[in-house]
């Protein structure tokens, strides 16, 4: 089975925000240590790092016309932060690889979505 | 027959499909075959192997016949010995593997439930819609999706491992429990279906405590069903006549929830077990009750069970001490707080105060036969 691992930041703080600064050196190293780890675990692909919804681009197309609007289609709390890619033999694999991900315990989610065959 | 067999056929089925459709179908061919050459050939020795090899050949005729069902059910590989018996000994039980499966926490606890009842139960979809109060359709789509994400999203078919295992088994408790509570409100089917599957698990994993506390519980409870009700309205333990309960069931209840007690179970439907079969002796130890509430609030964290204790400490010492209890929970929309506050008050001779608590539960209450014991209680003021 191979899964798109969806990572919906939440209220996780990000480097570069104040929430992530006020976060003890510890806390830190922990996050950055467990993205590392969870990128060299078999079956994962890590995704591309993407910057921030703040700056995510909405495009709609009504009655022939392109709107363009700044900001994520959701909310900005509920816009993706992230993704990687996993490949194994069922999904209770893949919900534990989810549960390894840090922003899962500082206020996200993960979505686990089944690619098609 | 079918109940025995159903579940067992089923679940070895879809362990040698992998299929849920496909073994479904299989299965209900075989016994529909069963029920017509049975009654004229006679019972074959093994009807359980019988069933599995008629449902398994069935199914590979089919995918030979139909590619699509190959493509539907790739791990489906007719293999040389595919039209031997099954040998009876090798018949394989896995109906454990496809409780886990139909109670995986990545299925809508409703699905759960539906799935539970259909597939090791085996009942109808439109009974299992009775059961739950929806329509047919709404169940039957239920089923179909829930059949449909399991197949997509890669739900295994296998019992969980090591840590995984308590948080998983809680699951499955909780759905046999959320059945047996749909007998509980007058659905009768249900509670019976609760206790054979209760039976069935205990069966499964004899060395759960849990397991065996959750059994204990619904036999002790479901015991004293005779006398829940009376003339239509619902009649509380202190009132209930003795003589209508199940005296044999409630035998059957406490040994099995010694068996719970030697394996060192002290999770919380042990100790709901050990409260039930407090309640049915006489005199009831308030104490040991009341401290047993105390535990299991512990482990659930739950207000009700709160509620449960100050009703015990109110027995044991005085209703002052159960209301100070009460006074404290933080139920505020709950009716058997105003119910259990107001009886309290009754017996402090406080009349207004317990008319007054009466008249809050009333005004939250929706049972038709809770809702007449209040009015009954009100009147009795």
């Amino acid at each position: 089975m191979q899964y798109m691992m969806l990572i919906y930041q939440g209220t996780t703080p990000t480097p570069g925000s104040n929430e992530w600064d006020e976060l003890a050196d510890d806390e830190k190293n922990a996050v950055y240590r467990d993205y590392m780890a969870l990128n060299e675990t078999p079956g994962v692909t890590p995704g591309r790092q993407m910057q921030p919804p703040e700056l995510a681009t909405t495009v709609r197309v009504q009655e022939g016309k392109t709107l363009t609007t700044d900001g994520p289609f959701v909310e900005m709390k509920e816009a993706v932060g992230g993704y990687f890619f996993f490949e194994a033999d069922d999904i209770d694999a893949a919900i534990e690889v989810a549960s390894r991900v840090p922003a899962a315990r500082m206020g996200g989610a993960i979505e686990i979505r089944p690619f098609v065959g | 027959m079918f109940r025995e067999q159903w579940g067992r056929v089923l679940a070895a089925l879809i362990g040698i499909l992998g299929d849920f459709d496909l073994a479904e179908e299989a299965a209900q061919e075989a016994f529909t075959i069963a029920a017509e050459r049975w009654p004229v050939d006679g019972e074959p020795a093994n009807p359980g192997a019988w069933l599995l090899t008629t449902a398994r050949n069935r199914a590979l005729n089919r995918v030979r016949r139909d590619r699509t069902f190959a493509a539907k059910a790739p791990l489906l590989v007719p293999t040389e010995d595919a039209e031997e018996d099954v040998d009876a000994t090798a018949f394989p039980d896995e109906r454990l593997e496809l409780i886990f499966t139909c109670c995986h926490p990545a299925l809508d606890v409703d699905a759960q439930v539906a799935l539970t009842l259909r597939t090791l139960g085996g009942l109808a979809t439109d009974d299992i819609a009775r059961a739950f109060l929806v329509r047919e359709a709404t169940m039957a789509q239920r089923l179909v999706r829930a059949k449909r994400k399991i197949r997509a999203a890669g739900i295994p078919f296998r019992v969980p491992s090591g840590d995984a295992l308590p948080e998983r088994l809680a699951a499955v408790l909780a759905v046999v429990y959320l059945i047996f509570n749909a007998g509980f409100g007058g659905r009768d089917e249900m509670t019976s279906e609760a206790l054979w599957l209760g039976r069935a698990l205990a069966e499964l994993m004899p060395d759960e405590p849990e397991v065996h506390g959750l059994l204990a519980m619904m036999l002790l409870l479901d015991a004293r069903r005779e006398a829940r009700i009376r003339n239509g309205d619902l009649v509380l333990l202190a009132d209930q006549d003795r003589s209508l309960w199940d005296a044999e069931q409630i035998a059957h209840g406490r040994a099995v929830l010694d068996r719970a007690l030697a394996l060192h179970g002290r999770g919380p439907y042990v100790v709901q077990a050990a409260i039930a079969s407090l309640h049915a002796e006489e005199p009831r130890d308030w104490g040991q009750i009341a401290a047993l509430y105390g535990e299991l609030g512990r482990l659930t964290g739950s207000p009700v069970v709160e509620l449960n204790r100050a009703i015990a400490v109110a027995e044991e010492r005085n209703p002052e001490s159960g209301l100070e209890i009460i006074d404290r929970i933080p139920l505020e929309d709950y009716h058997y707080v105003h119910a259990a506050r107001g009886e309290l008050l009754r017996r402090l001779g406080r009349t207004a105060e317990a008319r007054d608590a009466y008249g809050r539960a009333l005004a939250l209450v929706h049972d038709d036969g809770e809702r007449r014991l209040l009015e009954r209680k009100l009147q009795e003021l």
